[in-house]
């Protein structure tokens, strides 16, 4: 060919643009003419098409080029997703080809979003391995995101049949579970992240570890980007951890624990670790997202096998789930973590520093949390899911959080959460300890008020007011953050319209 | 030292009508309320020892409270907790669980240290109650 493909591309769709018949099939002897012909009409689109319950159902965000018709847009992305090439290719028939090729079914406009649209695609079953992420993301997620003719792509939410569902362990303990085993009910649980993150010796880190736990919090945390450094090696991290862990259960009465990170440069490294922790009693690991779909299975798969809760800490996402225009929507990387077989993982606060849209916060939480989600547009979720059960993940609340917001967290977050002040629990005023108690002391308040059936989102503040005048540390941790606030807009919102006839 | 397991064990102690209003809580929910106590509350210490069965069939406040009362009236020095049950799909698990009945002087637990190998250090938490033979600990 003289001209380029993507020129060929915007070009011929042009010409068909006004035509009814450019996405109909074409007679079989046509279609597979050697050369180049839109992918609606190679067979990626079929607007006929009825997904089946086997189905693995996409829907992106997709921004053409100028000129490039959306239809043949989500035919493109289809083929790009399952079997096509930018080709016509004779060995396609000796395949039942129909069968593989995904199958764009509708296009939406993207309502208050010129240029952009909801495009649908289903895939068949036969095209994914089972019990592999890896398998699945290279599909969906392979080669699409950087195809010419589409300026933007975005997954916006994905709908996993239960057949293939059955096919991943899923959460290695789960939250039902993970309640039995540290006999806590009724009310969120209790973290921290160990600060600074980097730079502290291994007995100064454990102190405060326990501090933290002494004071009231369920579980301290390693930061992402603690592994291995020439201030503390793992080890020693390791070991000064679980003195700090093992004398706060003797000095409380209650179970505790130290998410210890075990993320490395190799799985070997990787296993090496987590069995150490195994060895010292700890109940939990943790590793970064930035590991790898595989690496996650792996460890998922070892935590079930050695009784580990399996927290996840979402390093790196927000290079992909951010912007809406562009990436994975943060739903779907739950989804996929909730198959891969994680027990925790970093959710969103809605009112902390850090992204967080109140209504996407919602879908991600029930992704995680519920049975079945149903389909709810106005929190993002394209479709209804069975989750097949498979055990729920533990949503995490963390960065730039404090005890003054405890009414609004429980408001937005529900029970089932691990809310993590990590500044807000060490950088009190009179100690760790005493940030801790402020935070289990707001907590407890606020849920007691709650269940006595006061209206927390209004009475909150005076609530902890209340609770102040007992709780001194709590007193403090007003005084020092009450009118902390992050008010900023959000990037990552929900584009749709609640009816159809509205606007 | 005050042992801290449980949904409230940072807030005083309840009263009397804060204890129903969880209870009344918890019955507006559906859940089953139960009564559990024991003299050795180590963390690991599962199964404290029944106050009859789960009273899936008690829904009002009154009733619950009566049982607790005569727990409480035979057990006044032990620990007495106040567990809801959730049997709906997806938790079949306890919902809410809370402390009611503490002894005058709890003794707390103690840390034993084995040194192992290299650094390693195997960690025991025992109950001092346990250093007595059961009905005799506080």
């Amino acid at each position: 060919m003289n001209i380029s493909y993507a020129l060929f591309f915007v070009a011929f769709s042009h010409t068909l643009l006004n035509e009814n018949t450019m996405n109909a099939p074409l007679p079989i002897a046509d279609r597979y003419k050697s050369g180049v012909m839109p992918y609606a009409k190679m067979g990626y689109w079929d607007e006929n098409y009825t997904p089946k319950d086997t189905d693995i159902l996409a829907v992106f965000r997709i921004t053409p080029q100028d000129g490039v018709d959306a239809i043949e847009a989500a035919a493109a992305v289809a083929g790009e997703s399952s079997t096509a090439t930018w080709t016509v290719v004779w060995t396609d028939r000796l395949t039942a080809c129909d069968n593989y090729r995904a199958k764009a079914y509708r296009v939406d406009p993207v309502p208050g979003a010129p240029g952009q649209y909801f495009a649908y695609i289903a895939y068949d079953l036969a095209l994914f391995e089972e019990g592999s992420i890896a398998n699945l993301t290279a599909s969906i997620i392979g080669n699409v995101f950087g195809f010419k003719p589409i300026r933007a792509l975005r997954l916006e939410d994905m709908r996993i049949p239960v057949a293939y569902l059955k096919t991943f362990q899923g959460p290695p303990t789960g939250i039902v579970v993970e309640r039995e085993r540290l006999d806590k009910f009724g009310r969120p649980l209790l973290g921290a992240t160990t600060k600074p993150k980097l730079g502290l010796s291994g007995k100064n880190y454990g102190r405060v570890v326990y501090e933290a736990l002494k004071g009231g919090l369920d579980f301290v945390k390693d930061d992402e980007n603690i592994n291995s450094q020439p201030f503390m090696h793992w080890r020693d991290r390791f070991l000064f951890v679980m003195e700090a862990v093992n004398k706060a259960c003797a000095e409380t009465g209650e179970v505790k624990g130290h998410y210890l990170n075990v993320t490395a440069g190799t799985m070997e490294d990787m296993y090496e670790r987590a069995e150490f922790a195994r060895d010292l009693g700890s109940n939990i690991i943790m590793i970064d997202l930035v590991i790898g779909y595989t690496a996650i299975q792996s460890m998922a798969k070892w935590s079930r096998k050695n009784d580990m809760i399996l927290h996840l800490h979402r390093a790196g996402h927000s290079t992909y789930t951010r912007q809406k225009n562009h990436g994975v929507s943060f739903r779907v990387i739950s989804k996929w973590m909730r198959m891969a077989g994680v027990d925790h993982i970093h959710a969103g606060t809605v009112v902390g520093k850090l992204e967080g849209d109140p209504a996407v916060i919602a879908g991600i939480y029930d992704t995680l949390r519920e049975t079945h989600t149903p389909q709810n547009l106005s929190h993002g979720l394209f479709f209804d899911q069975d989750w097949a059960g498979l055990r729920k993940v533990m949503p995490v609340a963390s960065g730039g959080i404090h005890a003054g917001q405890m009414h609004q967290l429980i408001h937005y977050l529900g029970e089932d959460v691990v809310l993590q002040f990590g500044g807000g629990t060490i950088g009190h005023p009179m100690g760790v300890q005493a940030g801790a108690t402020a935070n289990r002391v707001a907590l407890e308040a606020m849920i007691q008020a709650r269940n006595e059936g006061k209206d927390i989102w209004n009475e909150g503040p005076d609530i902890l007011d209340k609770a102040a005048k007992w709780c001194t540390p709590l007193k403090a941790a007003l005084d020092t953050w009450k009118d902390i606030s992050f008010n900023y807009a959000s990037t990552d919102t929900v584009d749709y319209v609640a009816t159809p006839t509205a606007s | 030292m005050r042992i801290t397991q449980g949904t409230f064990s940072f807030l005083p102690d309840f009263t009397e009508d804060e204890i129903k209003a969880q209870i009344q809580y918890a019955l507006n929910q559906g859940w089953a309320l139960s009564i559990e106590y024991t003299d050795d509350p180590h963390p690991r210490n599962t199964y404290w020892e029944m106050w009859g069965n789960p009273m899936f069939d008690i829904k009002d406040t009154a009733g619950i409270m009566f049982e607790v009362t005569a727990c409480r009236q035979a057990h006044s020095d032990l620990y007495i907790k106040i567990n809801a049950f959730d049997s709906t799909l997806g938790f079949e698990t306890q919902r809410l669980s809370f402390i009611v009945n503490r002894p005058r002087e709890e003794p707390g637990f103690g840390l034993m240290r084995q040194e192992a190998q290299g650094r390693n250090i195997r960690y025991t938490v025992r109950s001092y109650a346990t250093d007595k033979p059961s009905g005799s600990r506080y």
